[in-house]
């Protein structure tokens, strides 16, 4: 056996760079895409939810809200799209908490990289759950007879804005995983937090019809912002003040949420 | 070669640890350990579970941070330059670090790529650790259908990637069977004629023994002694010798042959062997002599050197009980 000390490194740094610390990111989001491979099964949520939400929604509110089916589901889409975006984001914070009960985030933490790859790889990988979750919900709209005004292009800006949403939003699942005790706690967090976001929102329902409380959350929540962003862009082919607002309010709660996750997972024992 | 470290450093000490304190609430699970580990050397330590002995790895490893005192790996501290710290040490945790849902190749060639190393490199590192390690034909099979033994070498093959100087082994061969856990001892002995500093926790005394170059034995979260096995040992005294006698009505003359030519009092221990600390060997073939001369016949006569576990059991003064174990295994929560 070999193995003389040659420490590679020209000098010992106490810090990890900017691009060292993107690339470890990277290599963890590959760990979590071995992961998903392994176990497809922990792809069932945003696989399932998408599609039995939009048709169940669709069916069932489609008459009582719009007059009928076809005229609901370009208000139902863009909410569906990013309840079910969200929903799957959770999973993050009980992922996290499970796999640092596990030996193996020891050794991550004596490695000397930066302490926030592992928790943005996780994050980063999660975007295939992301993507999925867009895919199925435009094929099931489709199929219910769903045409969005601006085609294609429309339908790849709000995955893209949706899907950089979710990856802000996760941030603040990810802190529960970090400092919740249990695998179960954090998703009874997680829920909490999910629900009030997504249904006191204009996701399902226009707003006017909102008693006055839960018509003033639903307007400064962001998950307003962002539905209404959706819907003028593959509706109507605009950019409005909705999106800014949505986009500015996911770099918000990363600024708030992504660093406050980062030292509780440094400190955590 | 960590050349240049070791001259802006204090070349001869791997670790020095100084007043070292850890508190779980109220449980002191590491209190004031000072430590000195010579370069090159293996060190263990030793404790029953729950001394205090994964604490301190886990804090000297930069998972923890301490209440009180400091420790420098190599001359760099462990909490300001954590990070440089990282970059010398190895760490094999007492539950094996790798990653269950992945294979030993990928576990490998992740830790492997988040060290530096480039693609082509970490493939070929990869192959070469599994190959070392006998586990080339493993190499794709979830961790799930692995052996202890197995987990074991991978979680000391990912320590290795970066060829660091000071390896932590928290425990490297509890639970092994006796055959894997000697093949462990001789993985471990290699890595220190390559020049690695060897930090090994055990609760076996024989483990230490065999391996270690130098002992602390820690209670606790203290250090109640140091120093070489064979120092040890010494500090108890030299040899015992224990009779067995054919007929048990013949103990009370055989311990009085013992008195008059040891000067020392005998001991029946509840297995019915008579023992008494041997200072001179040279007196034995004495009281052989004396027991034929009065007709004392011998079932079994045999001289030990004492064990650690003896060195153990005199410095404490305490077996390793039940209720150490108990009342530490709430540290172990509290730890992990």
């Amino acid at each position: 056996m070999k193995h003389s000390n040659d420490i590679s490194q020209s000098a010992l740094l106490n810090q990890t760079g900017i691009k060292q610390t993107i690339r470890q990111s990277l290599i963890m989001a590959y760990r979590g895409l071995l992961k998903v491979r392994r176990t497809p099964e922990q792809l069932i949520d945003v696989t399932l939810q998408p599609i039995l939400f939009t048709l169940m929604f669709g069916y069932l509110f489609g008459g009582a809200i719009s007059g009928n089916v076809h005229n609901y589901l370009p208000l139902l889409i863009p909410g569906i799209l990013v309840q079910s975006i969200l929903t799957g984001a959770v999973t993050i914070g009980v992922q996290l908490r499970e796999d640092m009960e596990k030996g193996v985030f020891d050794r991550y933490k004596s490695m000397p990289i930066a302490r926030i790859a592992p928790l943005a790889g996780a994050l980063l990988a999660d975007t295939i759950r992301y993507a999925l979750v867009t895919i199925l919900t435009f094929a099931t709209g489709y199929i219910m007879g769903y045409r969005p005004e601006t085609g294609f292009p429309g339908i790849l800006l709000v995955s893209v804005l949706v899907i950089a949403f979710a990856w802000c939003v996760s941030w603040i699942f990810a802190l529960a995983g970090v400092v919740g005790r249990s695998a179960a706690g954090v998703q009874g967090i997680s829920m909490m937090i999910l629900f009030p976001l997504t249904f006191l929102s204009n996701a399902y329902v226009p707003v006017e019809t909102l008693p006055s409380v839960l018509k003033w959350f639903a307007k400064i929540n962001p998950v307003s912002h962002l539905v209404s962003a959706i819907r003028e862009i593959i509706n109507h082919g605009v950019i409005t003040q909705d999106f800014w607002l949505s986009v500015i309010g996911g770099l918000v709660i990363l600024c708030i949420f992504a660093p406050l996750t980062v030292r509780a997972y440094r400190n955590k024992a | 070669m960590h050349q240049k470290l070791l001259n802006t450093n204090n070349p001869s000490m791997a670790v020095e640890v100084s007043g070292l304190v850890k508190h779980f609430g109220d449980n002191r699970a590491v209190d004031g350990i000072d430590l000195k580990i010579p370069t090159g050397t293996i060190y263990g330590v030793l404790g029953p579970n729950g001394a205090g002995k994964t604490t301190a790895i886990r804090i000297l490893s930069t998972l923890m941070k301490p209440d009180k005192g400091s420790a420098e790996i190599f001359g760099h501290d462990i909490i300001k330059e954590a990070q440089i710290v990282r970059q010398l040490i190895g760490l094999t945790g007492q539950y094996a670090s790798v990653d269950e849902k992945l294979s030993a190749n990928e576990n490998l060639y992740i830790f492997s790529r988040l060290l530096g190393l480039s693609r082509s490199d970490a493939r070929r590192k990869t192959a070469e650790l599994l190959e070392e390690f006998g586990l080339s034909e493993a190499a794709t099979r979830p961790l799930a259908k692995f052996s202890g033994g197995m987990r074991r070498r991978l979680d000391l093959a990912a320590s290795l990637i970066s060829k660091p100087p000071l390896i932590f082994l928290d425990e490297p061969t509890t639970g092994l069977d006796p055959r894997t856990r000697i093949q462990m001892w001789n993985t471990i002995r290699s890595l220190v004629s390559d020049g690695s500093t060897v930090i090994l926790t055990t609760q076996y005394l024989d483990e230490a023994d065999q391996l270690a170059d130098r002992i602390a034995v820690i209670d606790r979260g203290k250090v109640i002694a140091h120093g070489t096995p064979s120092q040890l040992k010494a500090s108890i005294g030299a040899a015992t010798l224990e009779l067995k006698l054919n007929d048990k009505s013949e103990y009370e003359n055989a311990k009085q042959v013992i008195q008059s030519l040891l000067l020392v009092e005998g001991h029946f221990s509840s297995e019915g062997i008579l023992t008494a600390p041997l200072s001179d060997p040279e007196l034995i073939t004495d009281v052989l002599l004396a027991l034929r001369n009065r007709n004392i016949q011998l079932s079994e006569v045999s001289v030990k050197t004492p064990t650690l576990d003896e060195v153990f059991m005199a410095i404490t003064g305490h077996e390793t009980d039940k209720n150490d174990v108990e009342s530490n295994l709430s540290i172990a929560t509290n730890n992990n």
